[in-house]
């Protein structure tokens, strides 16, 4: 395979990531952290953040079945953690979905906080499964891709 | 964690910032990841925890392996914002605080309990790059404190706000007097201060820790000195430690009255949330003015009264949230209350609050009363000048202690916002604590905190509170026992701070003197260590029922008197009032000192404000209570 064409093609996938709104200046500052002695630094992290979230993920669930009454302050609170750790790689739109959840939940919101789940869910694994792709590929073509978005 | 190589660090540590000692904590392993990479970037040395706990242990272990501390706000095992003052108090370190939740009211809340910055996550690594001022400014600090402390300068000064100023200058006068002598001693410590610190900034001079023990015993020295006059040298002798040097209590007694000031500004704060209830601000206002008795102001306005049945008087000023029985009787005081109304004397003059309070007393006997008292004492809180300095106006606040002694029986008037709900309960509590004849000022504040922490005064029974220590003394437990009943508003006692009188009453209780340390959201937390008995009942205002972590606090917060937290404890756990009673009942007998009782007062009134519901009972108790206590009714006015 070409190596050229292989890294052109990362770059596009990672600047799609940006486009789409999926991905943050975060992302960006996570990739200047990985160096020589941290090669694979943003996919640990990634990696790091899908183990946390996943759990966080079917807790949310579990309350948001607990209908009468929703918890919401539960709920709040474990949404406050997700929205941390998705901040912490960047996942802008994850995290702004996170933000309507809280949203309802202030307002007591149940239906609310369960539409706005599902979509949250929507969006964490469409990002999750475009990170594999990526990072998949930028294993291939090698530690040199780094290319910062221009701004 | 990581292996220090002491060699290298030494180095690295010459090299300053590079090599900064930073201990990061966060409970989000990828977060932690991502700030420790960070940290490393800008060449830190970092040591990174999951756990607070674990934080606080290597802290701990070793005083100077760190320079600085970052900590996230939302952890399960303990609260960032008690992290970041137990740090703050037994280590003297500059902590940072990381949140995803940029809500400026945590971010006030960091500030106030002590942060050197908060940061929102995630963070830049520029934001990062700067942290090292945050070292190099403490030790400036420190450096420049113990070159005045000698004269107490800074601590009037900034202790003092409105009022005492005078006091605080007389203080100097009296050290000048001293001054020679003491300067010399101080030149020399300080030049060998000074050296240190050049040498190396990021070595640090062995540390003192505070524990409790010597904490009270600090306060104590302090309140007996009377916290305008409490100068290093004389609060060293009193302490009569050998391993403690006179710059130790120097700065230590610098940052407790950061601490008291900081809660009355919390205080007010809440005062002034409380204003928003509606009575009378202006009249606290006015009353704020008060010398000393800062609080009284409200206390005079009787407008004030008359709206919310009671608010709390200040008696002496400081004593921002006297729980007097008065305001616990909504239905008493409204009478009562115009007859406050008229004691613009109250204003003025120490003995006015008094006889104000007593007035006031006199009125719960007619029932418990709302918090009325509360509210007007946020209003006076939200005064600077009026409520809760407690450190100004101290020795006004003596003179209010002897007088409500003489009256009070439990006056604890309690500002709390929550008045009203907690009226009822408060009332039980002021009854209770009036029966003890103790004079428990309200909690007042800060200022007042330091004097309730050390006072052994409490433990007075009688009325006589050693003017500066009783009141707070007395308060403090009242407010601790307050503080737990407060905490159903908020969550159920289950907030104990073990540090004294916590009153987490839901947010409106707050009025607790001692928002001290902790200085949580509802800033109600009071250190009912005062009165060192089992008033421990430390709520946690932000409604962790941590217990543990309280109790945590509390031993580490030298402030407050190590709550025996088996009376508190008790407290803590019980929302109801009726256990609130019984337990202020308890606190009541097991302590000699009516501090308990007052303090069981406080926290009862409080609580009681937040159940009004229960109010019928305790007002039934309340009305036991208040019988016994003999004000004097007609005193004041």
């Amino acid at each position: 395979m070409d190596k050229n064409q292989s890294r052109r093609q990362v770059a596009s996938m990672k600047q799609s990531l940006f486009d789409q709104g999926l991905l943050d200046e975060q992302f960006i500052q996570l990739e200047g952290l990985q160096d020589d002695a941290n090669p694979n630094f943003v996919e640990e992290i990634v990696t790091l953040h899908y183990r946390d979230s996943s759990r966080l993920i079917s807790s949310i669930e579990q309350a948001l079945k607990e209908r009468n009454p929703m918890d919401f302050n539960k709920l709040d609170t474990l949404m406050h953690q997700f929205k941390g750790s998705s901040s912490s790689i960047g996942a802008k739109k994850v995290k702004a979905e996170c933000n309507l959840f809280r949203e309802y939940c202030r307002a007591g919101n149940a239906e609310g906080c369960v539409r706005s789940f599902q979509q949250l869910k929507k969006e964490y694994v469409a990002l999750r499964k475009k990170l594999e792709a990526y990072f998949q590929l930028a294993r291939q073509v090698g530690p040199q891709e780094t290319a910062c978005r221009s701004k | 964690m990581t292996v220090v190589k002491d060699q290298r660090m030494d180095d690295l540590r010459d090299q300053f910032p590079v090599g900064m000692r930073v201990l990061a904590v966060d409970d989000d392993a990828t977060y932690l990841m991502v700030l420790e990479t960070l940290l490393r970037r800008c060449q830190y040395h970092v040591t990174g925890t999951k756990n607070a706990i674990t934080a606080l242990k290597l802290l701990r272990e070793n005083k100077n392996k760190f320079d600085l501390v970052i900590s996230d706000v939302h952890m399960p095992d303990m609260d960032g914002f008690k992290l970041l003052e137990l740090v703050g108090l037994e280590m003297d370190l500059p902590v940072i605080m990381l949140s995803a939740n940029d809500d400026p009211k945590m971010v006030m809340k960091g500030i106030t309990h002590g942060a050197c910055d908060y940061l929102l996550k995630p963070v830049r690594i520029e934001e990062l790059q700067n942290i090292w001022q945050h070292v190099v400014r403490r030790k400036y600090d420190l450096k420049e404190r113990n070159k005045t402390s000698s004269q107490d300068k800074p601590n009037g000064d900034c202790c003092n706000g409105r009022g005492s100023s005078a006091t605080g200058n007389s203080d100097q006068n009296g050290k000048h007097s001293r001054k020679r002598k003491d300067q010399e001693e101080d030149d020399d410590e300080e030049h060998e201060n000074d050296l240190d610190n050049e040498d190396q900034s990021t070595q640090k001079k062995p540390r003192v820790v505070w524990s409790v023990d010597l904490h009270r015993k600090f306060v104590s020295a302090v309140n007996q000195l009377g916290i305008d006059k409490a100068v290093p040298k004389k609060i060293l002798d009193l302490m009569n430690d050998e391993k403690l040097t006179r710059e130790n209590v120097a700065s230590h007694l610098q940052k407790y009255r950061l601490y008291l000031k900081r809660i009355s500004r919390v205080a007010n704060q809440q005062a002034n949330m409380v204003a928003a209830l509606g009575t009378a601000d202006s009249s606290y206002l006015r009353m704020g003015s008060l010398s000393g008795v800062g609080h009284m102001p409200t206390l005079t306005g009787p407008q004030q009264f008359h709206n919310n049945a009671f608010r709390s008087f200040v008696p002496g000023g400081m004593i921002g949230r006297l729980n007097t029985n008065v305001g616990l009787n909504m239905h008493g005081l409204s009478s009562e209350t115009l007859q406050l109304g008229h004691a613009p004397n109250l204003n003025n003059s120490m003995n006015d609050p008094i006889k104000f309070q007593s007035a006031i007393a006199c009125g719960n006997q007619n029932g418990i009363l709302a918090m009325p008292l509360s509210i007007g004492f946020d209003q006076l809180q939200h005064n600077k000048g009026v409520g809760f300095s407690p450190i100004q106006d101290m020795s006004s606040l003596t003179e209010a202690k002897q007088t409500f002694a003489m009256s009070n029986n439990g006056l604890l008037l309690k500002p709390d916002r929550e008045n009203r709900q907690e009226s009822g309960v408060y009332n039980n509590l002021t009854s209770v604590a009036s029966q003890h004849s103790q004079f428990s000022l309200p909690l007042l504040d800060h200022g007042r905190c330091s004097d309730i922490w050390s006072t052994p005064v409490h433990s007075s029974g009688t009325n006589s509170y050693p003017p500066s220590e009783a009141l707070p003394g007395a308060n403090l437990s009242g407010a601790s026992s307050i503080t737990s009943l407060s905490n159903q508003s908020h969550d159920s006692l289950t907030d104990i701070h073990p540090q004294g009188l916590t009153f987490t009453n839901n947010s409106g209780l707050s009025h607790f003197p001692f928002q001290g340390w902790e200085d949580h959201n509802h800033d109600r937390s009071y250190h009912s260590n005062v009165i060192g008995n089992s008033v421990d009942s430390l709520i946690d205002p932000e409604g962790h029922t941590s217990m543990k972590s309280t109790f945590n606090r509390n031993l580490d917060f030298n402030f407050c008197d190590p709550l025996k937290h088996d009376g508190i404890v008790g407290l803590s756990e019980e929302n109801s009032l009726k256990q609130q009673q019984g337990y202020i009942m308890n606190q009541h007998k097991s302590q000699s000192s009516h501090t308990v009782n007052n303090l069981g007062s406080l926290e009862e009134f409080v609580s009681s404000v937040m159940q009004q519901q229960q109010l019928d009972k305790v007002k039934l108790l309340d009305g036991t209570y208040l019988c016994d206590n003999n004000y004097p009714a007609g005193t004041s006015m």
